[in-house]
C-alpha cells in the first residue's frame, strides 16, 4: 500500500471519529451512557498505554500503577478543587494552611499530578529498580498499598481530607476535552517508544545481559522508563479524579491495578494500539455490553436462574482466563495497528469459513 | 504499657502469626517449586472460609473441618491444573498474569454466589473458650494456633528431608529441567505441592476466621499479599524462613495496632518487604542465586 493511500485513510478515521464524537457531544443529553463510557475508556487506555511502557517494552514487571494514580490524582485535586469550596471539602477537620491557597489553573495542575507521581517514582525507583521480575512486582504492589494507607490515615487528615475523600473537583468540560488530552498523553509515549529511548527498552525487554553488553545503561533506562510511565499515570489518575469528582482511598485498591493489567494483557504486551482499543473494549463490555447477565432473564415466561447481579464479573473474569491461557499474545501482540494488517484480517475472514486453518501471523 | 499489657498484645501477635506461617508456607513452596507468585492463594484461603461455613451448617463443625480440608484442596488442585499447568513453557510473566487471573476469577464467583456482604463465621465452642493463664487471657484457638503451627510445620519439614516425593520435591526446585530428565513425574511432584499448600491454607483460614468472626470475598487478597512478604522475609523457598516470616509480620502488625497506628499496620509492612529486598533479598533463610548468562 502506498503511503498516500495509508495517510489519506488515516486522516479519513480520524475525521470520522471526530464526527461521531462531536454528534455524541452535540446530543449529550441522550447519549449519557455512552459519553461516560467513553470518557471512562479513554482514562484508561492512558494508564494502559502507560503500563504498557513498563510490562511491555520494558520487560518491567511493575503493579504500582494504582500508587502513581493516587499520587497523581491527589495531587491534581489538592490544587484545583477551587478555593471557594475548600472550607466545605474539609469541613471534618480543617484544611492546612500550606496548602489553603494553593490553586493552579487546571492543566497546570494536571501537570503538576504527573510530575509528583514521577517524583516519587524517582524516588522509589533507585532502590527497587534493581530487583528482579517477582520482587519487583510485589515491591510495587507493596509501595501502591503504602500510599493508600498513608492518603487515608487520620495524620493526613488536613491535606487529603483521610478517609472522607476529596469532593467537589472541577470535572472536565466535554467529552473533546478528554479525548484530546488522552490522546496528547498517548502521542508523547508513542514518540518516545519510537525514539532511541524506546529501542533500548525493547532491547533491555527482550535480553537485559545482552543489552548491557551493547552498552544500554540497565539501570539508567530502567529508571527512565519507570518515572515516564509513572508521569503518566499521575496523569490518567488526575484524569479519573475529573472523571468522577469526587475520590477517596478506596478508587485506588489493588484491584484497579489489577483492571489495567487486564487491559494491557488483553490487548497484547507491548502493543499501544492494542492497550488503546482493549481499553474500550473491556470499559464497554464492563459497563454495558455484560450488562445483561446481571438483570434477571425471562424467556418464554420462564425466568432462567444464575442471572443475577455478579454474574457480569464473573463471565468477565472467564473470558479473561481464555485470553490468558489460549490466547496469551492478546489482541494485537507486539504488532501495532496497520491499515494493510486490517485489509489482511478482511482477506482472512473468507478462508475461516472455508474451513481451512491457517496459522495466522498477526 | 504494662508488662502484661504487653505480654497479652504478644500472644495475641503470635497467635495471628502462626495462622499467617500457615499460609505463607504455601506461597514459599509453589515458588520454590515453579517460580510463581500464586496470587490465588489468598482466595483460596478466603474460600476456605466459605467452605466452613457451609460444611458447618450442613455437618457441624466436627465434621466441617475435614470436609473443609478436602474441598480446599481440590479447588487449589483444580486451580493448578487449569490455569497454571497450560503454561508451563510460557514466560514467567504469563503465569503470574494467570495467576493474577485466577484471583480476579475466584474474586469475582465468590461475590456473585455468597454476595460482598460479611458472611458470619461459625463459632467453634470448644475454640472459643477462654483460658486464663498467668494473668494472661484468651480464647484457646489463641493459644492452640502457634502450637499447631510448630507442630505442622515439623511434620511438613520431616516430609521434605525424609520422604521420597519430598526428595523429589527438593530436586524440582533446584533444577526444573534435569529433574524431569532423572524421571521425576513433575505434574505429581507440583500437584502435592499444592495439596500441602491448600491444606495448610485451609488449616490456617479457619484459625485465623474464628477470631475474627466474618468472611467477606475480599478478606483474602490482603492476608494473602501479608503472607507472600511474610515468605520473602524468611528466604522464599524455605518453609522454617516463611514460618519465622509469618510470625515477624503477625507480630509487628498486632504491635502496630496497639500502639495505635492501626492505618499504618498494613503498610508497615510493605516497607518491611521493601527494606529487606533491600539489605537481604534472598531473607533470612534464603540461598544466595547466582545469575547464569
Amino acid at each position: 500500500m502506498k503511503k498516500t493511500t495509508r495517510i489519506i485513510l488515516s486522516i479519513a478515521a480520524i475525521a470520522v471519529l471526530l464526527a461521531v464524537l462531536l454528534f455524541l457531544q452535540a446530543n449529550e443529553r441522550d447519549y449519557g451512557m455512552v459519553i461516560t463510557i467513553i470518557e471512562k475508556s479513554a482514562i484508561y487506555a492512558v494508564v494502559a498505554v502507560s503500563m504498557n511502557l513498563l510490562n511491555g517494552f520494558t520487560g518491567l514487571f511493575s503493579l504500582g500503577q494504582a500508587g502513581f494514580m493516587a499520587i497523581g490524582a491527589y495531587t491534581f485535586s489538592i490544587l484545583a478543587i477551587p478555593a471557594s469550596s475548600r472550607a466545605s471539602v474539609y469541613y471534618a477537620t480543617g484544611i492546612n494552611p500550606i496548602i489553603e491557597h494553593a490553586e493552579l489553573p487546571i492543566p497546570l495542575a494536571m501537570i503538576a499530578g504527573g510530575l509528583m507521581a514521577a517524583l516519587f517514582a524517582a524516588v522509589i525507583g533507585f532502590p527497587i529498580l534493581r530487583l528482579k521480575s517477582d520482587y519487583l512486582a510485589i515491591a510495587t504492589l507493596g509501595f501502591s498499598e503504602i500510599v493508600r494507607a498513608i492518603i487515608a490515615s487520620p495524620q493526613m487528615n488536613t491535606i487529603t481530607n483521610g478517609s472522607f475523600g476529596l469532593k467537589k473537583i472541577p470535572e472536565f468540560p466535554n467529552l473533546l476535552t478528554v479525548i484530546l488530552v488522552a490522546a496528547i498523553c498517548i502521542a508523547i509515549m508513542v514518540l518516545l517508544i519510537n525514539s532511541s529511548y524506546g529501542r533500548a527498552f525493547k532491547a533491555i525487554r527482550e535480553d537485559e545481559i545482552a543489552a548491557e553488553a551493547m552498552g544500554i545503561g540497565l539501570l539508567h533506562h530502567k529508571q527512565t522508563a519507570f518515572i515516564i510511565s509513572s508521569f503518566f499515570a499521575g496523569i490518567g489518575g488526575a484524569m479519573l479524579a475529573r472523571f468522577m469528582r469526587s475520590i477517596d482511598s478506596n478508587t485506588f485498591k489493588i484491584a484497579l491495578t489489577y483492571d489495567i493489567l487486564l487491559i494491557v494483557v488483553i490487548g497484547g504486551m507491548g502493543s499501544v494500539t492494542g492497550s488503546v482499543l482493549a481499553a474500550f473494549l473491556v470499559t464497554a463490555s464492563k459497563e454495558q455490553w455484560l450488562r445483561f447477565f446481571d438483570e434477571p432473564l425471562v424467556i418464554g415466561g420462564v425466568s432462567v436462574p444464575f442471572f443475577k447481579t455478579g454474574l457480569r464479573m464473573v463471565v468477565f473474569s472467564v473470558l479473561l482466563m481464555v485470553v490468558v491461557l489460549f490466547f496469551r499474545r492478546g489482541i494485537m501482540g507486539q504488532n501495532e495497528f496497520t491499515w494493510e494488517g486490517l485489509f489482511g484480517l478482511f482477506k482472512k475472514i473468507p478462508n475461516l469459513f472455508k474451513g481451512k486453518k491457517k496459522k495466522e501471523a498477526i | 504499657m504494662s508488662l502484661n499489657v504487653f505480654l497479652q498484645h504478644c500472644l495475641t501477635g503470635i497467635s495471628l502469626g502462626g495462622a499467617y506461617a500457615l499460609i505463607a508456607i504455601g506461597y514459599t513452596m509453589v515458588y520454590g517449586i515453579l517460580r510463581l507468585i500464586n496470587f490465588a492463594h489468598g482466595e483460596i484461603f478466603m474460600i476456605a472460609g466459605y467452605f466452613m461455613i457451609f460444611a458447618t451448617a450442613n455437618f457441624g463443625w466436627a465434621v466441617g473441618i475435614p470436609v473443609t480440608l478436602i474441598a480446599t484442596v481440590v479447588l487449589g488442585v483444580v486451580v493448578e491444573r487449569l490455569a497454571y499447568k497450560p503454561l508451563r513453557e510460557a514466560p514467567r510473566m504469563s503465569i503470574m498474569i494467570s495467576a493474577i487471573g485466577v484471583s480476579y476469577l475466584l474474586q469475582n464467583l465468590t461475590t456473585y454466589l455468597f454476595t460482598a456482604l460479611p458472611k458470619p463465621y461459625p463459632e467453634i465452642p470448644i475454640l472459643k473458650q477462654i483460658y486464663n493463664i498467668g494473668g494472661l487471657s484468651a480464647s484457646l484457638v489463641t493459644f492452640i494456633t502457634p502450637i499447631l503451627t510448630i507442630i505442622l510445620v515439623f511434620i511438613l519439614v520431616y516430609i521434605i528431608n525424609h520422604t521420597k516425593i519430598g526428595m523429589a520435591m527438593r530436586a524440582v526446585s533446584k533444577d526444573f529441567e534435569t529433574s524431569r530428565l532423572m524421571g521425576i513425574k513433575i505434574n505429581k511432584v507440583i500437584s502435592t505441592t499444592f495439596v500441602i499448600g491448600s491444606a495448610l491454607a485451609a488449616v490456617g483460614s479457619i484459625l485465623y476466621f474464628t477470631d475474627r468472626m466474618s468472611v467477606t470475598p475480599f478478606s483474602g487478597t490482603l492476608p494473602g499479599l501479608k503472607c507472600f512478604v511474610a515468605a520473602v522475609i524468611g528466604g522464599i523457598g524455605s518453609v522454617p524462613g516463611a514460618v519465622v516470616g509469618g510470625f515477624i509480620i503477625g507480630i509487628c502488625e498486632t504491635m502496630m495496632i496497639a500502639l495505635g497506628y492501626s492505618t499504618f499496620s498494613d503498610a508497615f509492612t510493605f516497607v518491611l518487604l521493601i527494606i529487606m529486598l533491600l539489605f537481604r533479598p534472598t531473607g533470612i533463610f534464603g540461598e544466595k542465586t547466582i545469575d547464569k548468562v
